[in-house]
Order: C-alpha cells, then structure tokens, then sequence
C-alpha cells in the first residue's frame, strides 16, 4: 500500500467512527464533537485529492463556523442527556428500505467506476484554487448569483420572523 | 542506517524543526509574560518582577515549577472526557498554526539539503487559508472548556467567548481579502514578495499603506479573536471570576496561558507579514549599508548590559548580566564579521523586530485600553468593523480592475 492509500483508510475510518458516533452519543455536546471529527476527517479526504481549497474552506465554514454554533446553541439552551421515546412503527419499515436503496446506490456506483483510486488522486486539475473561481465566476456565474440571492432572502426572512415577536 | 538517513531525510528534518520551533516558542512565551508584567508595571509606575534573579529574569521560570508542582483538583460534576480535552485541544491548535509561519526568505545548505525557516514547505498554497482553518477551530478549546467544567461562571465565559469568535470571525477573513488580492496568492511568502515588487521603495512598497483600513480592521478582529483586552470579556475577572478557566488549576491552566501567548504570536507573525512586508527591509534595497543594522542594535545593547551588570546589586546580577551582556555583544561582533551570515540573518532580523513591535503593542493595549462592554463589542463587531472591510474589499478590487483597463498595470 503506498503512503496516500494508508491516509486515506485512516481518514476514511475516522470519518465513519465519528459518523457512527455522532448516533450513539447520548449527550448533545459529544454529538456535536463526533459531527466535527467527521468534517475535519473529508477535509482531510479533500486534501487527498489535490482540493485544497475546498479542504481548507470545508474546515472554515463546517468545523469553524457552523459547528461553533451547534456548539453555541446547545450550551446556551443547556440541553442534556436526550431522553429516548418508544420507537415510531413508521420508522422501521421504510427507514430499512431507505438504508437498502442508499446501499444499492453507492454500490453500484463503486462497481461501474472504472478509475483507481490512485488515478483519482492524480487528476488534481479542476480542484485549484484558480479552477474553483474560474467556473463559479466564468462557467456557472449566473446559478452563482441566483444561489447567494436566495441565501440573502433566506437571510432576511430569519431576521424578519426572529423579530417579530418584540412587537 | 546510512541509507535509513537518506531516505527519510525530509522526515528527519521536519522532525527537528518541530522540536526546534516548539523550544524557542515556549521559552518565547514564558519571557512574554516576564515582558508583559514589566512593561505594564512601568506603564503603572511600579517595577514588576524584580526579585527572582536579576531584573526578575527568571520569573518565567518560577511559575513554571509552580504550574507543575500546584495540586491540580478535578471538580466534581465535570464532564471528564471534554474537560481534558479543552486545553489539550486549545494549545495543540495555537501552536500548529505557528507551523504555517515561514520565517526567512533563504534556506540553510546542509548536507545537500535546503533547509527553510518554519516548518511548512514555502510553496503551500493555501497558507493563509489554512491558518484561518486552525484558527477557526480554536474557539472549541475555550468554548468546551466553559461547558465542561460544570459551573456558571465559565459556562457564560465560553458562550462570550464563541459568540465572540463567530462574529469577529468574518471581519478577520474579508479584512485580508484586500491583501490577497494584491497579490493574487494565497501563499505567505508570495503575499510577501508581492509587496517587493519595487525594491527601491523599501517601506512605502509594504501593503499597510494601499490597506490601511484593511489592516485597521485586521488587528481590530485579531486581538478580539485571541480574547485580549480591550475584548477579553470571556476571561473578564470583574464579572466571571476567571471565564472559561476559572475551574482549570496547575498545568491545564497553564496550557490555556501558553494557548493565549501563542496565538499573540501568530497573529503578530500575521500582521508583520501581510501589511508590514514580512521580511523586508523597511529601507531600499540598494542601501546595503542598513545590513549592519543587527550588529549597530546588538553590540551597543550588549554594551548597555555590561555596564548596567557589574553595578547591579545582587552578586548573582553582577555574574550573570555581564555574561549575558558579553553573549549578545559578541553576537553583534560575529555579525560584522561573517558577511554570509549576515546577510542571511537580515530577513529573520527584520521579521522578529516587527513582531516584537506587534507583541508590545498587545501589552500597551492592556495598559492603556479599558474593556468593552458586551453589547458594545458586539455592535463593534457587527455595525463597523465588518462593513468597513467589506468597503474595503470593494474599493481594491474596484482600483485593481481600474489599473488592469487604463493603465494596462499587472
């Protein structure tokens, strides 16, 4: 095995570790945690692949800020150990067929790659910095636009509805 | 084992400077706190540490067996797991971003091997991304400390603390954004040797004067980031007792301190290299005669500590000061003497004076400035800081676009 191989399954089973994680730690807080374990570990898997930009924006925007105010929240609400209701009857049943269908889907895809992962790693083109601004701001600026408008409004709607309850 | 060298030399390297780095940056940091202590007592009229060794010198050291040797007590009701977790987090993060810095322009030849200054590769090229992504994670060491620790009042300091964090957050990153679109780079040293791309305009090539309002809005966000005053409110000892640490004893307090000392560092680091040239000369590069400017500050200081030892009162002082003395005049004098050193020391020279010019300037603030209030530095924040370095965004990509099509600049 060569040495990106060997990063790549101990990002990979970190990834999962803390995916699996994130579902059985009782506690909000640990959640969260196990949640951050898991972006810093894609922002590891991104740095892999050659994207430096996307692994160092993953880590700023999900590990720093988002989950900063997960974290915020849960302190400020204070909110402890969760406590478990009977099991919905829904849930069962289509959740599996959910799992199965989810399974079918990444395995299918796994099997009709043709690339090998190191050929994956290779191909470090589109991942720049500059190939990143040159399709948001060349290629696809209008979907770019219309996207941060709808953030805006999105944005606007939030402070509207938050500030509705001091009149 | 030959062949073991030479296959794994890079590793080995790397592995020194880590070693190397983290040695001079703790013992740094332990005489930061002698400076700071002595550079607010005089702003106080008082002496500061003056009694452990000469001019309290080794007053950095007697904390430090104090902070090992102090019962370290773990309140009940904590959660374990997350509060062993914080400091290790807080200082593990401040010092990994030190590691991104790169100190000097040249490598050192060794054994066929170019070795830089800083630990990182000078070609990453992600550098500043990078270190905002380390520094963006340091809010979990203080902000779980908080929560971890099972009590109120640093309960209210780590939540101060992230919403803080978050809200300084993004002045500090589109404040750069000018900087970076200077020089087109992500890189550290390219944002450097963008600013010397006339050398002859020495000081006025340095991005501080096309920025002034970015960097205004910079060391604004950066001194708020590293929670010192005038924003220290999560550790505000007036209201919260000590904020996020008040249950953290012995060396877990310590790891917090070091965190705090370390991250003034790189923030200091930062600012000298994106607005203040890095390791530039301030003058033109054709004056070669500013390169015994080290030698001219270190012999006379050197001199100064001579003279000011053998009068000291303490016999101790009296060995010990005109060894020092005799340590740094002599540094002065190899200088003169060894041209091909001296020459090589000029970026690193003039990179550790600007940081030291940024780390006084941190404890001039704590001796002047009062703290804010909360609601004040979060309306700070939010309604001025943030929409100026978005102006400021604007108005240099607006001037840069202006070069581009008339003058046909870049």
């Amino acid at each position: 095995m060569t040495a990106p191989l060997v990063v790549f399954f101990v990002l990979a089973a970190l990834a999962v570790i803390g995916a699996v994680s994130l579902i059985f730690q009782k506690h909000p807080i640990h959640s969260a945690l196990s949640l951050i374990v898991v972006m810093i570990a894609l922002a590891g898997l991104y740095l892999l692949l050659g994207a430096e930009f996307v692994a160092a924006v993953q880590i700023i925007v999900y590990g720093g800020a988002i989950m900063v105010l997960f974290v915020f929240v849960i302190m400020l609400l204070n909110a402890g150990i969760e406590e478990h209701t009977s099991v919905s009857k829904m849930a069962g049943p289509p959740g599996l067929l959910l799992v199965l269908a989810l399974a079918g889907l990444v395995a299918a895809t796994i099997v009709r790659s043709t690339d090998s992962i190191e050929r994956t790693l290779q191909s470090g083109d589109m991942s720049s910095t500059m190939g990143i601004s040159n399709m948001v701001f060349k290629d696809f600026v209008y979907p770019f636009e219309l996207t941060s408008f709808l953030i805006l409004v999105a944005v606007l709607g939030a402070t509207v509805l938050a500030q509705r309850e001091k009149s | 084992m030959n062949a073991f060298l030479t296959t794994n030399a890079e590793l080995i390297i790397t592995l020194v400077k880590i070693v190397l780095l983290l040695f001079i940056v703790l013992t740094v940091n332990a005489y930061l706190t002698w400076f700071e202590r002595k550079v607010v007592a005089h702003m106080q009229s008082r002496w500061g540490p003056h009694r452990v060794g000469p001019h309290g010198l080794l007053q950095p050291l007697a904390d430090g067996v104090k902070f090992l040797f102090k019962e370290d007590p773990t309140p009940a009701g904590v959660d374990k797991f997350v509060y062993y977790l914080a400091p290790l987090l807080a200082l593990a993060l401040a010092l990994t971003s030190l590691a991104l810095i790169p100190f000097g322009p040249d490598p050192i030849k060794l054994f066929g091997h170019d070795i830089y200054l800083g630990i990182a590769p000078p070609d990453v090229n992600i550098g500043i991304l990078a270190l905002f992504a380390i520094t963006a994670m340091g809010v979990y060491g203080v902000a779980l400390a908080g929560w971890s620790s099972n009590s109120k009042y640093p309960l209210l300091g780590g939540l101060r603390s992230s919403a803080q964090m978050i809200s300084y957050e993004l002045a500090l990153t589109m404040s750069v954004v000018g900087v970076l679109l200077m020089a087109g780079s992500f890189n550290l040293k390219k944002i450097i040797e963008a600013q010397a791309h006339h050398p002859e305009w020495g000081i006025f090539g340095w991005n501080i004067w096309p920025q002034l309002l970015g960097f205004f809005c910079f060391f604004v966000a950066a001194v708020a980031e590293t929670n010192r005053v005038p924003f220290d409110l999560p550790e505000a000892e007036s209201e919260l007792v000590a904020g996020f640490h008040t249950e953290y004893a012995s060396f877990k307090f310590a790891m917090f301190f070091i965190a705090e000392y370390t991250s003034m560092i790189t923030v200091s680091c930062l600012c000298s290299i994106m607005f203040f040239g890095g390791w530039l000369s301030p003058f033109p590069a054709s004056w070669t005669f500013t390169h015994y400017l080290p030698s001219a500050i270190l012999l006379p200081f050197g001199l100064w500590v001579i003279w000011d030892g053998i009068r000291y009162e303490t016999i101790f002082g009296r060995i010990i000061l005109p060894g020092v003395g005799t340590a740094i005049a002599g540094l002065g004098a190899v200088l003169i003497l060894l041209p091909g050193v001296n020459l090589f020391i000029q970026g690193p020279f003039w990179l550790l004076s600007k940081i030291l010019v940024f780390l006084f300037v941190y404890v001039w603030m704590r001796g002047t400035l009062p703290r804010f209030r909360y609601d004040q530095l979060m309306a700070f924040g939010w309604k001025l800081l943030l929409p100026l370095s978005i102006v400021n965004v604007i108005a240099t990509s607006f001037i840069i676009l202006a070069k581009m099509t008339w003058w046909g600049a870049q």
